[in-house]
């Protein structure tokens, strides 16, 4: 190897970040090295500093972010001597960005082409009638429908994997030396990652672009990156190829990141016929707005006492739905909703204190579920209060005890603010809240999306712990087959507003599959780094027709929800 | 304690100023009586006598001392003005956070009847009322805190429209709780921010529409002592080089700034915004 080869040379690199006490140091000197055509992944739990060195890789901090120490040298140029206006001239030509969410990285007034363009015409690399083109050809390669004609949409106009494609794109329009992918398939769901994927993948092949990919999914990176390197707190754990890195990690702290795929819950007794299911979903429709076009058809699934139920299906197949027409808020059209047998009121204003007591409900971004004008004692606390009367002493010991319950260390948090708590803490005052009522059944809608893996897990076993002490039952919905794998007894598969399969976890994870099933099962990436270039290849076998995912038919046409939208 | 040094001490230079300003304000208000050297319409020397250590500064067309009705008027003119805008905000805000929460046709009617408020240009308007129902203190404090708060009210509305969409409020719904714990509890405390913020501007606003009532004589009515008044009262003077009646519109523009100063440091504590 030879000093021509090498593209990227950052060495003892250190970040400071502006908090009320001065400048801290949230980078230790970390080296990172790559080659032209090289992938490598960076991988840590947030906070590691995964993404501030992605874009120190640019020359570029964050606002209250400097460099205070090291050096970045970019094809044999140090970046951090450089002035702003030097460093600009690199920027998006030569090395590009992409973030993590496409949707607000985009100016929604403009067309997708237009910005698309705007890169290379503004740097002088071609004009804008070449750059139009060029554009077009990326998108074709880039496998987006209608190439020709897609650059002429605005951003709300095509969905979430496009976008991020059309952004991949946007990054490629110069030809760059080097990308830095911030996490690009976070957001979005299995089967369109699949889709984003290969196509970055591809993309970056063609063009021999080194890349840096940043991800907290392991399997992910095991598909894309020739090496990873592993961030925790601001220092490297440890870096190695990527094979190497799957089969044997060297430090701790890897294997714990890599043991968390691994967990499973224990096998639960089976229901018999004769038990009473806590809450019984029988035949639901329903509709947004009384004339609107339906969004459930027809839902049918029980949740029995002590168990967790799984519902999963991509973004717009009803998960959300079906737990908003439980909890009362979204009224059902057709059908009814047993609990204990007996039917419940549709709306939760009919319903009785005991009735809204009884089921509870844990929401996906915990930012937004707290009041954060309220402390911890008196989110908590409120519950007690109006469901249970309690005051004073009595309320206090009990909200003290939830939060022994949930491990949080009550002589700390008690009376902070949501604010001063990290994601999964805030996450586990929504369980402490839900539990303070005392319910039999709880709604955890996609409650561990936001969280990264080692946190999520932590959430994870706690409910499972909760389940086995209190009895409780859950239904849990996400779209992440891994968590179901991990925690469900059973699992409902949706699509397009209907149940397409629904059984214990065994008998909807074993063959036969209903094809959707199957789709969103043969999705979920796998830590072997030949999984997606094999699947691909299965893929493509089986339909021949060159698209790389095909859908399988639903027997509802998909036009009838997207008319809601 | 370590809270409150902690929080004094992170006030800003033009806070200061302000709190220093409006305290004086207050005092002068408070113990008009005692600062006063004369009794707020009394006439006590001859007509415009010119300033000197008897006035202070000087006398005005009736010949009462101006030094005296300077400081009766912060009673009258910044309590009404306090009066006036705390009655605007807790209208406006309350049926602002109603209209959000509750939605539907309360909050069509609500919005649309502001709109007709708030078409006509409001020193007009309120002049027109006043007409109407006569010219009273308490008139004039009802008219303008109804007219102020369709502005209250629009700001509040749009603040807790954000804070109503949140997850927490559907928590609390589901809950099963009242209205009212959900506006005191859960909406109200996070639209203080804006809410404060307004609330400076607002009194800046309702004042100087009292005065601008007052210099038009349909505001508080003579002899009471009220700086808008008697701007108008000594107005002449300016043409003859006086600075006199500048005086009391100068009491205006100092309180209007340090209350200004007061709702932008505390606007900067609530949202943590830096600089």
């Amino acid at each position: 190897m030879t000093d021509n080869d090498l593209l990227l040379n950052i060495k003892g690199l250190r970040i400071e970040a502006l908090s009320d006490d001065g400048w801290n140091e949230i980078v230790h000197g970390v080296d990172l090295t790559l080659k032209r055509g090289e992938v490598m992944g960076l991988i840590g739990e947030s906070g590691a500093g995964k993404s501030t060195i992605g874009l120190a890789a640019m020359g570029f901090t964050r606002d209250g972010c400097r460099i205070s120490g090291g050096s970045v040298v970019f094809d044999g140029e140090e970046l951090l001597e450089k002035n702003e206006k030097q460093k600009q001239a690199l920027r998006g030509s030569r090395i590009a960005y992409v973030a993590q969410s496409a949707a607000s990285s985009f100016n929604p007034a403009h067309r997708l082409i237009d910005q698309c363009c705007e890169t290379a015409v503004l740097h002088n690399v071609l004009d804008r009638d070449t750059a139009r083109d060029e554009a077009v050809e990326l998108y074709e390669k880039l496998r987006l429908p209608n190439p020709g004609e897609i650059g002429f949409r605005y951003p709300h106009q095509v969905s979430g994997g496009q976008l991020q494609r059309v952004m991949t794109a946007m990054a490629m329009s110069c030809k760059p030396d080097l990308i830095i992918f911030d996490e690009p398939t976070t957001a979005l769901d299995v089967t369109t990652q699949i889709e984003v994927l290969s196509a970055i993948r591809d993309i970056v092949r063609q063009f021999n672009t080194a890349a840096i990919y940043i991800t907290h999914d392991l399997a992910v990176v095991a598909q894309m990156a020739d090496k990873i390197k592993v961030l925790r707190y601001g220092n490297e754990v440890e870096e190695a190829d990527t094979r190497i890195m799957l089969s044997d990690p060297k430090e701790e702290y890897t294997r714990s990141l890599w043991a968390v795929r691994s967990h499973r819950s224990v096998e639960k007794p089976a229901v018999k016929d004769s038990d009473v299911p806590i809450i019984s979903i029988q035949n639901i429709s329903a509709s947004y707005g009384s004339d609107g076009p339906r969004v459930l058809h027809d839902v049918s699934f029980d949740i029995h006492k002590g168990r967790t139920v799984a519902v999963v299906g991509e973004s717009g197949s009803g998960k959300s739905t079906t737990a908003r027409c439980l909890s009362g808020l979204l009224p059902i059209s057709e059908g009814c909703i047993l609990h204990n047998g007996e039917e419940l009121p549709i709306s939760s204003k009919q319903r009785s204190k005991e009735q809204l007591r009884e089921l509870q409900m844990i929401y996906q971004i915990a930012d937004t579920a707290l009041n954060p004008k309220q402390r911890i004692c008196d989110i908590i606390g409120r519950p007690l209060q109006f469901f249970l009367g309690l005051r004073g002493e009595e309320k206090k010991a009990r909200v003290r005890e939830l939060l022994t319950l949930i491990e949080l260390d009550p002589d700390i948090y008690y009376s902070r603010y949501p604010t001063e708590l990290s994601g999964g803490q805030k996450q586990r005052i929504g369980i402490a809240r839900a539990l303070a009522a005392e319910p039999d059944f709880i709604i955890c809608d996609e409650i561990t999306s936001a969280l990264d893996q080692l946190v999520a897990e932590g959430i994870l076993k706690l409910l499972e712990r909760l389940q086995s002490e209190l009895g409780l039952s859950y239904m849990f919905i996400t779209h992440d087959l891994a968590t179901v794998e991990a925690i469900a007894d059973d699992v409902v598969v949706m699509q397009y507003g209907k149940v397409v399969e629904a059984g214990t976890k065994h008998e909807v994870f074993r063959p036969p599959h209903h094809p959707y099933t199957e789709l969103l099962l043969s999705s979920v990436p796998d830590m072997n780094p030949d999984w997606l270039t094999g699947l691909l290849q299965q893929r493509a076998a089986m339909d021949g027709s060159g698209e790389s995912v095909k859908r399988p038919e639903a027997s509802n046409p998909k036009e009838s929800v997207c008319q809601s939208n | 304690m370590k809270d409150l040094t902690k929080t004094l001490r992170q006030i800003s230079l033009s806070a200061w100023f302000g709190i220093v300003v409006v305290s004086v304000y207050i005092l002068v208000a408070f113990f008009a009586p005692v600062i006063a050297p004369y009794g707020e319409t009394e006439i006590v020397g001859g007509v415009f006598e010119p300033w000197s250590d008897e006035f202070l500064l000087g006398t005005d067309n009736l010949g009462r001392d101006l030094y005296s009705r300077l400081v009766y008027g912060a009673r009258n003119t910044v309590g009404i003005a306090i009066l006036t805008t705390l009655l605007a905000f807790a209208f406006g805000s309350l049926m602002g956070v109603l209209s959000a929460t509750i939605g539907g046709w309360l909050d069509q009617l609500m919005g649309r009847s502001v709109d007709v408020l708030m078409a006509i240009p409001q020193l007009i308007f309120a002049l027109l009322l006043l007409t109407i129902f006569g010219t009273s203190i308490i008139n004039m404090i009802l008219i303008i805190a109804l007219l102020d708060s369709t502005r209250v009210y629009r700001l509040s509305r749009a603040a807790a429209v954000n804070v109503v969409a949140m997850d927490y409020i559907e928590a609390a719904k589901l809950r099963g709780e009242g209205l009212g714990y959900l506006i005191f509890r859960e909406i109200l405390p996070n639209i203080t921010a804006p809410l404060v913020a307004e609330f400076g501007l607002r009194f800046c606003y309702v004042f100087l529409l009292i005065s601008a009532l007052s210099f038009l004589g349909l505001g508080i009515q003579p002899p009471t002592a009220d700086w808008g008044s008697m701007v108008r009262e000594s107005a002449n003077l300016i043409s003859f080089g006086e600075v006199t009646p500048l005086i009391p519109a100068l009491a205006i523009a100092l309180l209007t700034v340090a209350v200004n100063f007061i709702a932008d440091w505390f606007l900067h504590r609530s949202t943590g915004l830096k600089g």
